[in-house]
């Protein structure tokens, strides 16, 4: 059983309209009036305001959360429609937060809003998370993972997280020292590119839908002080098994943020942390980079009838939306096993959908002695932008 | 031993559930090693990768029990 949270009630008033609003919460023994009260009274911070964060917004709101606080930064855009449920196609391009504010408040006016149109960052996350009772981690990236979670930690929060991945979703609720917390699970992240994000793995549209629902269930739960929160465990989902398991998961004495001898005691750069830095800049550096080429020049030499060879390293359902016209498909996790299949003698130009796993393969394929290759800058999100409009873009 | 793969791991070996013999007092380390000469491809996310045995998540000096289920979970960080 968890310790429910300290929130005071005294003051708190539901109005006949709220009380009718949430009826049936009030029948129920498990949260009835006190609960209620319990639940307007309590703050949440969002951090996140997409797949996970819409559900999570939409439910808190309409389950009478009395403040919630949402983190965004991003845009609505197309391909956020087939998940992203807080914001509608007249929404794409608004802030997300515009959209989100709009639907939370058409679901219950009664929720008080924080907006903060900001990145998260080590510079503001402990005055962002400070004000609230509870943090929900809806983020789509390791930095911001880590950054929640240390914040979390050093400002004793309890942090319902959640995370998905094509068909399989990840949930638990980390609050040291009563559990672990996220980096005594994963003590450090994986190097960049090792796990894809939606926007390069893809995902089930409906799987953020149930995730950041077990994570609004366990926010309530934490505010009721009822039930068995999902403290030292971890959730698993598999969406296309439908199976739910779970794993037991204890704080780590020797973890470096909440162990017994925390060795990290204020924010850190968690970009650095994450590898992420030295990734984005990687693509722009033009010294060693001669093994690049654009796609007007690559245009130019195809106009000419040169016989350049083209790799396409992306996946077949990729290939099957749309394809650099004469581009040979060989997807990069089948190129250690089928590299053999080039002509090392031929110059070689290789793309991927934005020129990361394309400057993977060209790596890979120098360490076998290929030594004609181009990488083509951009990918073919850049072919679609400045060659071909009619391209569709994913 | 059956060592079970989720998420991103699944993909990178190709495979759902392995198969692995190891000697009696092999341990959780002994089996990542494993693991990863078996499988180059997941080299890399395995030691950024929770394993659980017997549904609990245990450090690699855990002597592995006899018949363990083990369960192999990389980090997900979609949202
Ligand atoms: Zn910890």
């Amino acid at each position: 059983m968890s310790s429910a949270l300290p929130l005071n009630v005294d003051r708190v008033h539901l109005s006949s309209q709220e009380v009718a609003r949430y009826s049936r919460h009030l029948i129920m023994p498990e949260v009835g009036l006190d609960g209620q009260k319990r639940l307007k009274a309590a703050s949440i911070l969002l951090i996140g305001a997409g797949g996970l964060g819409s559900p999570l917004g939409l439910y808190l709101a309409a389950a009478g959360i009395g403040r919630i606080g949402l983190v965004d930064f991003d845009v609505v855009d197309f391909s956020n429609l087939q998940r992203q449920i807080l914001h509608g196609t007249a929404d794409v391009g608004r802030p997300k937060l515009h959209s989100a504010r709009d639907r939370i408040q058409a679901v219950n006016p009664e929720v008080q809003l924080d907006l903060y149109e900001t990145k998260l960052t080590s510079a503001n996350a402990l005055d962002i998370i400070r004000p609230y009772d509870i943090v929900i981690d809806g983020t789509d990236n390791f930095p911001t993972r880590y950054l929640t979670n240390d914040a979390c930690v050093l400002l004793k929060k309890p942090n319902v997280y959640g995370s998905i991945f094509r068909f399989d979703g990840q949930a638990s609720v980390f609050h040291p020292p009563q559990g672990p917390c996220y980096r005594c699970l994963y003590p450090e992240p994986p190097p960049p590119g090792e796990v894809p994000s939606c926007a390069e793995g893809g995902v089930l549209g409906i799987l953020p839908g149930l995730v950041g629902c077990i994570q609004a269930t366990e926010a309530v739960k934490l505010i009721l002080g009822n039930g068995e929160p999902l403290i030292g465990r971890l959730l698993l989902y598999d969406a296309l098994r439908m199976s739910f398991r779970e794993f037991k998961v204890r704080r780590n004495p020797k973890c470096p943020v909440c162990g017994d001898k925390p060795s990290i005691t204020a924010l850190i750069d968690y970009e650095q942390f994450c590898g992420v830095r030295g990734q984005e800049s990687h693509a722009p550096a033009p010294a060693d980079q001669q093994g690049e080429t654009t796609v007007e020049e690559l245009k130019r030499r195809l106009d000419r009838k040169e016989a350049v060879f083209i790799l396409d390293v992306r996946n077949p359902p990729e290939y099957a939306i749309c394809q650099i016209p004469g581009s040979t498909l060989l997807p990069l996790p089948e190129l250690p096993q089928r590299f053999g299949e080039l002509d090392r003698n031929r110059e070689i130009v290789v793309h991927c959908k934005s020129g990361m796993r394309s400057a993977k393969a060209v790596q890979f394929l120098r360490e076998q002695g290929f030594t004609k290759l181009k990488n083509l800058k951009g990918g073919i999100l850049a072919w679609a932008e400045q060659i071909d409009p009619s391209m569709p873009k994913y | 031993m059956k060592v079970r793969l989720f998420a991103r791991a699944r993909d990178l070996a190709g495979a759902d559930t392995i198969d692995v013999d190891l000697p009696a007092g092999a341990t959780v380390g002994d089996l990542r090693r494993l693991l990863g000469r078996r499988y180059p491809a997941l080299a890399g996310l395995l030691q950024h990768s929770a394993l659980a045995v017997n549904d609990d998540f245990a450090d690699d000096a855990l002597t592995l029990p006899v018949n363990a289920e083990v369960a192999l979970l990389p980090p997900v960080s979609g949202g």
